[in-house]
C-alpha cells in the first residue's frame, strides 16, 4: 500500500516541476505544431495519397504529429531523470526506507501525465487547423489508450538511456532515434513510395503500427492486425526497458 | 559499549583502481565520528558503501548489529544521508522539500514538522522561496533539515561544509553539536583537519584507502606536529640573537631572516616567546602562527607508514 502512496507523492512532486517550467512545455509542442502546419500548408499540397483528398491531409497527418509531440517529451523526461541523478535527488530518495521501483514507477506517472498534456494541446491545434474525425466514442478510447500506451512506453525507453549519460545533453539525444523512426514510417507519407529496403523496414517498425491504429480508429475504419501488433510492441519495449532501467537504477 | 557502527575490512575496487583496501570503523552511540581524508581519498565511496547505495567488493557493515545490505529497509529507518552535493530539489519550495520528505518517511504530521523544521533551521522566511534561489549555507542547512525528518537516530553527512563561508560554517558546527547532544550519532567526513578537532569525538584518517591513523582529535594533532610561530626579522644579526634567546624551543631556519619555532602549547608559547624577544629590544618585522595541514598530517603518515 505504501508503494501506491510513495509512488504518487513521488509523482506529485514531478507534476510541481511540470507545472512550474511551462517553458518547456511549449519548447516541446512547438516542432510539432510547427510540423503540422508545414506538413498542412506548405507540403501537404504536393503529398498525393490515394484515397485522402488535399483537404483531408490533416486527417492523415496529424497521429504522427501526436506522437511527434510524445517524442520530443521524451527529450525532456530524459532531462528530468538525468537531472536527478547527477543532483544527488536519487541518492537521497535511495537512502530513504521506500521501495525502490516508486521513485522511478512515479517519474512514469508524472511524464505520461506530461506528454499527455502536451499532445492534447497539439490536438486542440489540429482541430483548430479543420482536422475532424468520424469516430465513436469507443474508438476515441482506443486511440486514446494507444497514445498513452505509446508514452508510457517511450518514457520507459528514455529511462536507461537517461540514467546511463554522464550528462544533461546526452540524455536527451535519444529522443531523435524516436523521431528517426517517426520519418521512416508511414507518418507524412505512405511508405509505398519508399525505396524496397526501407520499405521493408518502415512496415515492420512498431512506429508505424501504431500510426495506422490510431489512423484507422480516428478515421472510424477497421485497424485489422495493427492495434495487435502496436500493443505487443508496447508491452514488449515498455517492459524491456523496465526490467533495464530498474537494474542501471540501482547501481547509479 | 558496544559500537552502533561497524566496518569491517571493506575492500572497493573500481576497475583497475582499489579505492577502499580493508577499511575498518568502530563508530559509539552518541559521538560524532570523523573521516578525514583529501580529494579522491574514497570518503564518499565509504559512506555509499555504508549507506547501502553502493556493494562493497569485501567485507561488511552492521548498523546497530543489522547487516547493511541483508536488512537495508530496517537499517534505513535508523539513518539519514546528507549526499556531498546537498541533494534538495531546486524547484521546489524549502517548505515543499521538507513535506516530499516527510510524506516518504511516513511521519504522522508532515506539514506541522515542516513548518517546525523551517523554524528550528531559521528558513521560516525562505520557506516560501524556491531552493534555486537559496544561499550555499540556506541550501546545506535545508539539507540537514531533510536529515532530520523521521528523527533518525544516525546521521551521515559528506562534507557538509564544503563551500560555505567562516560564519555559515560556525553555523553548522553549532547545530551538529546541538544534535549531538540531544543523542544522536554522527558519522561526517571532511577534508579540514580544523574541523574534525572542533566536532569530532574520534577522527579517522583515510589515505591510500586504508584508515591511515586514527583516535581523538588532540592525539591526531599531537600526529601531525604542532603549530609554528614563523618570525622574520629585518637583518640576519637580530635572527642571531634571537636563536639564542629561544634555546628552549625547537628552532628551524628558513632563510637568513627568518625562522620557524614550534609550539609546545600554541598560544601559551607564542606569548612567551614574544615577551622573551621584546624584553631583550629585539623586534621581528613580521610573524604569522601555521597549524599543520592536512597535507603536512598525510606526509607525515606516509612517510611513517613506509618506515
Ligand atoms: N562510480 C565510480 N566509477 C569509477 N570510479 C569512481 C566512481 N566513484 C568514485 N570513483 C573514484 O574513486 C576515488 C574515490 O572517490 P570518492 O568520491 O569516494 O572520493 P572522496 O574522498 O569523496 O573525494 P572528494 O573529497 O573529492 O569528495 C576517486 O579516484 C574517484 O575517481
Ligand atoms: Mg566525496
Amino acid at each position: 500500500m505504501t508503494f501506491i502512496t510513495d509512488t504518487f507523492t513521488l509523482a506529485g512532486r514531478l507534476i510541481k516541476h511540470n507545472l512550474r517550467s511551462l517553458d518547456t512545455i511549449i519548447t516541446v509542442i512547438l516542432m510539432p505544431i510547427m510540423m503540422l502546419l508545414l506538413m498542412v500548408y506548405l507540403f501537404g499540397g504536393s503529398i498525393e495519397i490515394p484515397g485522402v483528398s488535399h483537404a483531408e491531409y490533416v486527417n492523415y497527418v496529424l497521429p504522427g504529429i501526436l506522437l511527434m509531440t510524445i517524442a520530443t517529451g521524451s527529450a525532456y523526461t530524459a532531462l528530468r531523470i538525468n537531472t536527478d541523478k547527477l543532483s544527488g535527488m536519487f541518492d537521497r530518495f535511495k537512502s530513504l526506507p521506500i521501495s525502490k521501483s516508486a521513485v522511478l514507477n512515479g517519474q512514469a506517472v508524472a511524464l505520461v501525465i506530461f506528454m499527455m498534456t502536451s499532445t492534447l494541446i497539439v490536438l486542440l491545434v489540429g482541430f483548430l487547423i479543420g482536422f475532424r474525425s468520424q469516430a465513436n466514442f469507443a474508438e476515441w478510447g482506443l486511440a486514446i489508450l494507444i497514445l498513452m500506451g505509446f508514452a508510457l512506453a517511450i518514457t520507459w525507453l528514455s529511462v536507461p538511456f537517461a540514467l546511463a549519460a554522464k550528462s544533461v545533453d546526452g540524455a536527451s539525444a535519444f529522443s531523435y532515434l524516436v523521431l528517426i523512426l517517426l520519418f521512416i514510417s508511414s507518418a507524412f507519407v505512405p511508405v509505398t513510395g519508399m525505396p524496397k529496403v526501407i520499405q521493408v523496414f518502415a512496415e515492420n517498425q512498431p512506429v508505424t503500427h501504431i500510426i495506422q491504429a490510431i489512423r484507422q480508429l480516428l478515421t472510424a475504419q477497421p485497424i485489422g492486425n495493427h492495434g495487435w501488433i502496436a500493443l505487443a510492441w508496447i508491452i514488449a519495449i515498455t517492459l524491456i526497458s523496465y526490467l533495464l532501467g530498474t537494474r542501471i537504477y540501482r547501481h547509479v | 559499549m558496544t559500537p552502533i557502527i561497524e566496518v569491517k575490512n571493506i575492500k572497493k575496487r573500481f576497475k583497475k583502481q582499489l579505492v577502499l583496501d580493508s577499511v575498518s570503523i568502530e563508530v559509539q552511540p552518541g559521538s560524532i565520528y570523523a573521516l578525514l581524508g583529501a580529494n579522491g581519498a574514497g570518503k564518499s565511496t565509504l559512506l555509499k558503501i555504508i549507506t547501502g547505495l553502493l556493494d562493497s567488493d569485501q567485507g561488511n557493515v552492521l548498523v546497530n548489529n543489522l547487516t547493511v545490505t541483508k536488512d537495508l529497509r530496517q537499517v534505513q529507518q535508523l539513518f539519514s544521508f546528507s549526499a556531498q552535493t546537498s541533494s534538495v530539489d531546486d524547484i521546489l519550495t524549502g517548505y515543499e522539500n521538507l513535506v516530499l520528505i516527510a510524506k516518504l518517511r511516513h511521519v504522522a504530521h508532515p506539514k506541522q514538522l515542516a513548518l517546525d523544521l523551517l523554524v528550528q533551521f531559521k528558513l521560516t522566511d525562505a520557506a516560501k522561496k524556491r531552493v534555486a534561489d537559496y544561499s550555499g549555507g540556506m541550501r546545506r542547512r535545508l539539507d540537514l533539515a531533510m536529515s532530520l525528518v523521521g528523527n533518525p537516530e544516525i546521521l551521515f553527512l559528506d562534507e557538509p561544509t564544503t563551500g560555505l563561508d567562516p560564519s555559515s560554517r560556525n553555523d553548522l558546527w553549532q547545530t551538529i553539536r546541538e544534535l549531538k547532544s540531544q543523542g544522536k550519532t554522527i558519522f561526517l567526513t571532511t577534508q579540514y583537519l580544523e574541523e574534525a578537532d572542533q566536532l569530532a569525538d574520534k577522527i579517522g584518517f583515510l589515505g591510500e584507502g586504508k584508515i591511515i591513523a586514527t583516535g581523538t582529535p588532540s592525539e591526531m594533532k599531537h600526529l601531525a606536529g604542532s603549530e609554528k610561530l614563523q618570525l622574520i626579522f629585518l637583518t640576519s644579526e637580530q635572527l642571531a640573537q634571537a636563536q639564542t634567546l629561544l634555546t628552549d624551543f625547537k628552532v628551524q631556519l628558513i632563510d637568513e631572516v627568518s625562522i620557524n619555532v614550534e609550539l609546545p602549547d600554541s598560544m601559551q608559547s607564542v606569548l612567551k616567546i614574544l615577551h622573551l624577544l621584546s624584553t631583550n629590544e629585539i623586534e621581528p618585522n613580521t610573524f604569522q602562527v601555521t597549524s599543520p595541514t592536512l597535507d603536512d598530517v598525510f606526509l607525515k603518515l606516509t612517510k611513517g607508514a613506509s618506515l
